[in-house]
């Protein structure tokens, strides 16, 4: 285990005394996310040449897993946070700009939010209503921002917009945005069915600042590369983390139950069996997804290839649908004791979470992208290729 | 007789995928500036695959390949298609 890891089962105990209550007020886990911050897990993909750590997605992974077994909030923030964070990481360009700001993502442990979500566009996150208007070295920027996850509690916010006012929808960039710099009128709250303590309000954005903000790669190659891989790897992770945890209830109830009849296996085994089984075909999707980019990573080419596309696209679609069932199975082992929101077995707040991930960016909305890309492709790789 | 080239113009201009009159585009031009879409670059390909009866293999199915009238043209010669006239 490395300290990493150590640090991150530490904050994970911050998150799990208080996921109740974040999850009830659907307030931001300030604890949880302060213990993340002191333990400099925030900074932890910052390069070594800009004073941080330097991991590696492997470990951000693993710790969106450990946190999504003890507040699936806290897990969604840190992923969200790391998805803006490998953006800056693995494409600042050598701009100066944009890596003093990663130096000062490691020294301060800066939080970063995300404005990709924009009224009149929905999910589609690869068009933009809103535009960069410059002049004379400075840029300024207006965006109704539908969804802005701890949008209040955030020091950055990555923004995507047109590149200019007369640029096509599609042909976007990401300005860094400062808290700062920002003004923030609230759109709407957030009082959701689950991942309330991600408090995702949604916001008039105005910013404005230096043009040396502007992100010098086009947003389609930071999406296609770096973006939505990483958001679907460590997206799937915290998933995987939910149903980590419920599948963990289960096998509690199953054996408290066992203990009470000692000699006879208790009926809810063969679910707890069954669950056990779908947990590990997620995991293993995730893995071998994680182990692909990894393999990836450093060839562009490989980064933009479709296969590539496809097979992240896929892991989100069935690690979503996955962590739904794979819930309401623990449910089926618990029975009442599930479904109570006062007992040591509740899920309640596992299966609100878990719905979320197939709306978060829309299951139907990605499909259509994959159905696409299928018809395209044709080479299908080895079996251990 | 038309060029690859001219051809492949000739096909972005017949149909939606762009925001700017291909014919104001330089060959180097960037197409994804211009308009052109993940999606779209799709049906493109499926478009050119059909025009040159060529099958793109998927080393050349990336963002970059059709990135500008250019690269299109390039990658087109690099599976077989003539240069100079069809
Ligand atoms: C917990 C959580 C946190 C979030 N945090 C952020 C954040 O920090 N920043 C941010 O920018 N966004 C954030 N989002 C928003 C998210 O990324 C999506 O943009 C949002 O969930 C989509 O909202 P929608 O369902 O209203 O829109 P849409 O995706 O537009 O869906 C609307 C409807 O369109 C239908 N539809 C399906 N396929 C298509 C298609 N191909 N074309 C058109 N319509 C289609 C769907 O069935 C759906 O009913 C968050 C979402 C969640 C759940």
């Amino acid at each position: 285990m490395t300290d990493w890891i150590a640090a991150a089962r530490a904050a994970g105990d911050v998150a799990a005394r208080h996921a109740d209550e974040v999850d009830r007020q659907a307030r931001f886990p300030a604890e949880a996310m302060a213990a993340l911050r002191d333990a400099k897990l925030l900074g932890l993909l910052v390069p070594k040449d800009e004073g941080g750590p330097g991991a590696g997605i492997a470990d951000i992974v693993s710790i969106c897993h450990l946190l999504g077994q003890r507040c699936a909030a806290t897990a969604m923030i840190y992923a969200m946070h790391q998805i803006q964070a490998s953006c800056l990481v693995r494409h600042h360009g050598g701009a100066a700009w944009q890596r003093a700001f990663l130096k000062r993502l490691a020294s301060e442990q800066l939080l970063l939010a995300s404005a990709t979500s924009e009224a009149g566009v929905g999910g589609d996150v690869r068009s933009s209503v809103c535009a960069v208007e410059e002049k004379d070295g400075r840029f300024a920027l207006a965006k109704q921002a539908t969804v802005i996850s701890y949008g209040a509690d955030a020091d950055g916010i990555l923004v995507t917009a047109r590149r200019t006012p007369q640029s096509p929808a599609s042909d976007q960039v990401i300005v860094v945005v400062s808290q700062k710099d920002a003004r923030f009128e609230a759109l709407q709250g957030w009082d959701t069915l689950g991942m309330r303590g991600t408090c995702s309000n949604g916001f008039h954005l105005k910013a404005e600042g230096e043009v040396g903000q502007i992100m010098p790669v086009p947003y389609a190659d930071i999406s296609a590369q770096t973006m939505l891989p990483t958001s679907h790897l460590v997206w799937s992770a915290l998933w995987l983390g939910i149903a980590t945890d419920a599948v963990a209830r289960a096998r509690a109830f199953v054996r408290a139950e066992a203990r009470k009849k000692q000699g006879a296996t208790p009926p809810g085994a063969l679910r707890l069996a069954e669950a056990t089984g779908q947990l590990q075909l997620m995991k293993a999707g995730l893995v071998s997804a994680l182990r692909q980019y990894e393999a990836a990573l450093g060839s562009e080419d490989a980064l933009s290839a479709l296969p590539f596309a496809i097979a992240m696209n896929t892991l989100k679609i069935t690690s979503s649908q996955m962590v739904v069932q794979i819930v309401g199975q623990a449910l089926q082992v618990c029975g009442l004791a599930g479904y109570r929101n006062d007992s040591a077995f509740s899920l309640g707040r596992h299966l609100r979470d878990a719905h979320s991930a197939a709306l978060m960016v829309n299951n139907d909305r990605i499909l259509a992208n994959t159905a696409q890309l299928v018809t395209a492709v044709r080479d299908d790789s080895g079996l251990l290729a | 007789m038309s060029s690859v080239r001219e051809r492949v113009r000739a096909l972005l201009k017949t149909t939606g995928w762009l925001q700017t009159d291909i014919d104001t585009l330089a060959d180097d031009a960037d197409l994804y500036t211009a308009g052109l879409t993940s999606h779209a670059t799709v049906t493109l390909m499926l478009s050119l695959e059909e025009a040159f009866d060529v099958e793109f293999p998927d080393s050349l199915l990336r963002r970059r390949t059709f990135s500008s009238v250019d690269t299109i043209v390039e990658a087109l010669t690099s599976i077989g298609v003539d240069k100079a006239a069809v």
